[in-house]
């Protein structure tokens, strides 16, 4: 049966992975995660969750124990935050290219520095091109479904590749909220027993992570791209039986409001909710704007995307991180991208917003999208801007 | 693909690029990124095997007559098996 529960987002981060009967936590602390790991465990000291928690020195040390756990056939999850990540990065593509499962959650944090502790997208950004999958939630329920997707959709045998999930630090880890929990047996229904494709045992013999001699690399870099493209229509199967048994309905671009808007705003994370109230308040104020929000970060959405800008004359595209000397910021210079072959595209318009903690308010999106619909088909000046930045 | 030394194509690549057949290194000959390959003057070997133990590529073994002789389609041609043969019977001499 499922219940409502008021908790702390990170928390229920943690009782969502252990609702799937995860084997191994391999995670080392660092703000704003933390709580995931803490409450994993005292579900697992507490009796609660037949798992190993292996108290590693470091992430570089989480994800390559979370790596051997998986290579040996174990259901695996792991949790961290910006710098955390970073030092992840060296076994990040190692995780991806040996086709391991380990879903980690991602509470998004700037990266140093200046240090800041605060939220914005740099973490994940910095990992793009790692082969993982990557999900961004909007909010507490959506951490907890994605968290019970993530080990079906991750698992498939189609798709065999590690998955995060994005949830904004502080704005998503640190709040409570009240959430719909599934019970074990929902869970059990939903999400199968792990059976991996193979796993490191005497008994059947098997290499894992080898060397790759320049004869074979450009194929095996076409096989692990490939894999990670066709993992989208896996998602999509996935999503729909989510949908199908809790009601609850994912796809990789939601629109918001989007009938016959001529300008639109793209969101991630946190950004969703707030950006939602902003589109009321402009439908008020009877500006035509609508709202899209990316949840499917890698596999992209190319098609999605074509289909959700159709008609509509300027596309705002929200960034929190910064690709410095680049055309764009990360996911502005993405969309451009997969818009530039469209016959009829709209004005793309990136701004940076929030970053390191900075807040994101309603009355900015507004702000964005009245400007945009005054500017028409007006080019802005630079291909992107740092929206509200002090002395320009 | 067991027969294969390595895919041909990238369909034929394992996930995660996984072995299933244990020791296949074995049929990547190495000897072909030789410059200079080791000639052995028995008279002069004393059998102590000092090569056998300091060969870096493991391929060096002993024949029938108990002389250590370097498998070619292994030896990288690095020399250190010359360099460490005290009593001067090994000498290595460009290929080609």
């Amino acid at each position: 049966m499922t219940t409502r529960v008021g908790m702390e987002i990170a928390f229920a981060a943690a009782e969502a992975a252990a609702l799937c009967r995860i084997d191994v936590i391999a995670a080392y602390p660092i703000t704003p995660n933390t709580h995931i790991p803490e409450h994993l465990s005292d579900i697992v000291a507490d009796g609660r969750l037949d798992a190993e928690f292996i108290c590693v020195e470091s992430e570089h040390s989480a994800l390559s124990a979370c790596c051997g756990a998986s290579a040996v056939g174990a259901r695996v999850f792991t949790a961290t935050s910006s710098q955390g990540l970073l030092f992840m990065g060296e076994v990040m593509p190692i995780v991806s290219a040996m086709r391991l499962p380990v879903v980690m959650a991602l509470g998004n944090r700037a990266l140093s520095g200046p240090i800041s502790i605060w939220n914005d997208h740099s973490d994940v950004m910095s990992q793009r091109d790692m082969g993982w999958i990557s999900l961004f939630a909007s909010n507490g329920q959506e951490v907890v479904d994605m968290i019970i997707q993530a080990f079906k959709i991750a698992e498939n045998r189609d798709v065999m590749l590690p998955l995060n999930i994005n949830l904004d630090g502080f704005q998503l880890t640190h709040v409570v909220e009240p959430m719909l929990f599934p019970d074990q047996e929902e869970v059990d229904k939903f999400l199968p027993e792990y059976q991996p494709y193979a796993s490191l045992h005497p008994d059947h013999v098997v290499s894992m992570g080898t060397l790759g001699a320049p004869e074979i690399f450009n194929e095996v870099m076409k096989a692990k791209d490939t894999a990670l493209i066709n993992s989208k229509k896996v998602i999509l199967k996935i999503w729909k039986e989510w949908e199908e048994q809790f009601g609850r309905r994912y796809e990789p671009i939601q629109a918001y409001k989007t009938d016959g808007a001529q300008v639109l705003l793209l969101t991630m994370g946190s950004m969703d909710e707030t950006a939602e109230a902003a589109i009321d308040e402009l439908h008020k104020r009877n500006i035509s704007a609508g709202l899209l929000k990316l949840k499917l970060w890698r596999p992209f959405p190319t098609e999605e995307l074509r289909k959700a800008v159709k008609g509509a004359k300027v596309l705002a595209v929200m960034d929190r991180a910064v690709s410095f000397g680049g055309a764009a910021a990360p996911v502005g210079a993405e969309i451009r991208s997969a818009l530039y072959d469209e016959p009829d595209r709209p004005l793309i318009i990136n701004e940076i917003i929030g970053l390191g903690g900075r807040d994101v308010t309603e009355g900015d999106f507004v702000q964005i999208v009245e400007k945009a619909a005054r500017g028409g088909k007006a080019r802005p000046k630079e291909a992107y801007e740092i929206y509200g930045v002090r002395g320009s | 693909m067991a027969d294969k030394k390595w895919p041909e194509i990238w369909q034929e690549v394992n996930p995660g690029c996984m072995v299933f057949m244990p020791g296949n290194t074995r049929e990547y000959h190495t000897g072909s990124w030789r410059a200079q390959r080791p000639v052995y003057d028995f008279p002069k070997c004393i059998k102590c095997g000092l090569c056998y133990i300091l060969c870096p590529e493991g391929c060096i073994s002993q024949d029938e007559e108990g002389y250590f002789v370097a498998d070619l389609d292994y030896c990288k041609g690095c020399g250190i098996c010359a360099h460490e043969c005290w009593p001067g019977a090994i000498t290595m001499i460009e290929e080609g």
